[in-house]
């Protein structure tokens, strides 16, 4: 029997019960969509967090207070107010620096006319809108005028202005209220889109001397103003590592520290790239393998049911070799029919992960939307993985078809 | 031609060995017409299931065609029942899902013949009188309808040997008859051998020959 006649043939078995045959596909199909769309959600939250990063810019360096090790006992980094304005001075000199953009962060709520928004609130200085990869949509940034003058401006993020004016535009010459301060709105950021690590949209920034005298205070530390981080940009990304490591020595001078007790942190882009590449592939790997069980079930289920086919169809198999069908043929027959169920079932669940992946596209989760990207490899792996299944769980029941004797068989009622 | 010598068939049933067959010897020559009867559990059925390849023999020889058949595999035995051996069943045993046309294409199938089949499995339908029910499935036929699909499929592959077994069984008399005279009528224009497997005396009486199977032994062979 060629392969031809053999898929025919099958399509037929698998036809001659739509119920069951429908049925058994059905586990398949979950198994694969959900592979499908997991799979494709992973990488689409991967993708979107990557290119947030990146937006920020490659050449970014961040200077954190805080160390992963302190006496023995691991303090969160950002925890400790050690950082202060004179370490992000001495920073200035270190080669391969191009800008030093030293911040204080805290909470803020935001008034205008009935309005408000509990919002982020960072003290920053004017290289902050460099540093940091942001552009103006309406008016201007804090000036170097405004942080010797402890002025009370403000920009806003475009999700600030959006919540207050309604818009980007009309918000630049307003009075609003941050903390019952009375602010001048002198310029609005451009929207760069949500990041899962903290809207860059959702947020104020006010000259950081005007933050720490008035607004966020913030504390002093050896007689210093403390920060609460410093966004250093590097000339160039290629010699990126050993301007982290000029920045380490320096710090490491200055607070009188050694490796491994140290009270900062210095990281970059590429260091938290890599961290959470890795979290959401691991994150990835681990929703795949999750659906891949159901896909495993889905397999179970083709060989329970092909055991069924073969114990109600021995007396056809009895008649087919009683005509001349040898082992190869019955064997060939029943696997057809497994695999027929399992490429049916995985080419439907195909498309069901497919759409439920649209969908995923179309929904907001807070104010994220992650596009899932269904690859070529992931469709290939459901695919092969489930004619895998299908192979693997068809070959039991058509051994024992192809195994039975033609007398016994025939005598079967 | 069929020789058989001193074949014996020892069927194990847990413990217990039973003998169905006892050294039976017996040649049936190209073109002959004869009928193997006996009681239930005289091994008649175990004869039958050995002379039509279905099941091997514990010992003796069985040369089909001047071809050793007792020390052929299972895909050897196959291939002798598909091209040698045509097999008329009581039940019929047609495949319910399929029409009577892709019931008698199916020998074709396994025999790895390619084109033509649809022609072929169409000209044998007709010429057992069947050429308006091709498209129809076995529950759509009568009994003496399926038994000409039956035997339709059982000569589509032009075999030497066609064996019977009750093959009117399940027939009222005249569609019996019928199938008798159409299955008799093959042996005079084709020459093939039949072989009836019975206990009904009237089959018995169109053959030429009588084999009388009693106690896993041949008892006697009238003419």
């Amino acid at each position: 029997m060629n392969l031809t006649q053999g898929i025919l043939s099958a399509l037929e078995g698998v036809t001659s019960n739509k119920l069951r045959s429908s049925l058994t596909m059905l586990g398949i199909v979950i198994g694969v969509a959900a592979v499908i769309s997991l799979v494709s959600i992973g990488r689409g939250a991967q993708a979107s967090v990557t290119s947030q990063i990146e937006a920020n810019g490659t050449n970014l360096i961040y200077v954190r207070p805080g160390s992963t090790q302190q006496s023995g006992v691991a303090s969160a980094a950002g925890s400790a107010g050690t950082l202060t304005q004179a370490d992000a001075d001495s920073l200035l000199g270190v080669a391969g620096v191009a800008a030093v953009a030293p911040e204080l962060e805290g909470r803020g709520q935001v008034s205008y006319l009935g309005s408000n928004v509990n919002t982020r609130a960072i003290g920053v200085t004017p290289e902050y809108l460099l540093v940091r990869n942001m552009t103006l949509a309406d008016g201007e940034f804090i000036s170097e005028a405004n942080v010797n003058a402890r002025s009370s401006v403000v920009v806003l993020g475009s999700g600030v202005a959006e919540d207050l004016f309604g818009g980007t535009a009309g918000a630049v010459g307003q009075k609003v209220r941050i903390n019952s301060q009375p602010y001048t709105v002198i310029g609005v950021l451009e929207s760069k889109g949500s990041t899962s690590l903290g809207s860059v949209d959702d947020q104020v920034l006010v000259p950081i001397t005007t933050a720490q005298a008035r607004l966020l205070g913030g504390g002093r530390y050896r007689g210093a103003n403390v920060l609460s981080s410093i966004n250093v940009q590097a000339e160039n990304s290629d010699s990126i590592d050993s301007t982290i490591e000029q920045i380490t020595l320096v710090l490491r001078e200055r607070h009188d520290t050694y490796e491994g007790a140290d009270d900062f942190t210095v990281s970059n882009q590429q260091d938290l790239l890599a961290t959470i590449t890795e979290v959401t592939n691991t994150l990835t790997l681990f929703l795949g393998g999750i659906a891949a069980i159901s896909l495993l079930v889905g397999g179970i289920g083709i060989m329970n049911i092909m055991l069924v086919s073969v114990t109600e169809r021995t007396r056809e198999i009895g008649i087919r070799k009683a005509i001349g069908a040898r082992r190869r043929d019955i064997l060939f027959q029943f696997l057809v029919e497994s695999a027929v169920l399992s490429l049916v079932g995985g080419a439907i669940g195909n498309l069901v992960g497919w759409l439920i992946s649209l969908a995923m596209g179309q929904v907001q989760f807070g104010n994220t939307s992650i596009q899932p990207t269904v690859d070529a490899d992931a469709v290939m792996l459901a695919v092969g993985f489930s004619l895998a299944v299908g192979l693997f769980f068809g070959i039991y029941p058509a051994m024992r078809a192809a195994n039975l004797a033609p007398v016994e068989a025939l005598r079967y009622e | 031609m069929i020789e058989i010598e001193n074949i014996t068939k020892t069927y194990r049933m847990g413990a217990v060995e039973v003998q169905a067959l006892r050294g039976v010897s017996l040649t049936i020559e190209r073109g002959e017409v004869v009928s193997i009867m006996g009681p239930s559990g005289s091994g008649k059925s175990t004869l039958m299931n050995i002379l039509g390849c279905l099941d091997q023999s514990t010992s003796g020889r069985y040369v089909l065609d001047g071809v050793a058949v007792d020390s052929m595999n299972d895909d050897q035995l196959a291939e002798v029942r598909n091209r040698k051996i045509g097999f008329v069943f009581q039940s019929f045993n047609l495949l319910r899902r399929l029409t009577a046309r892709r019931n008698v294409e199916l020998p074709m199938l396994y025999a790895g013949i390619e084109t033509g089949r649809r022609q072929r499995a169409a000209a044998a339908l007709e010429s057992v009188g069947l050429g308006d029910r091709m498209d129809h499935r076995p529950t759509e036929l009568s009994g003496g309808q399926q038994q000409r699909v039956a035997i339709a499929r059982a000569l589509i592959n032009a075999p030497p040997i066609l064996l019977a077994d009750e093959p009117t069984g399940n027939l009222d008399s005249r569609s019996g008859e019928e199938i008798m005279q159409l299955l008799l009528k093959l042996n005079r224009d084709q020459g093939i051998t039949l072989i009836f497997v019975t206990h009904d005396p009237k089959i018995a009486a169109h053959t030429h020959r009588i084999i009388h199977v009693s106690d896993g032994l041949v008892a006697e062979a009238t003419a």
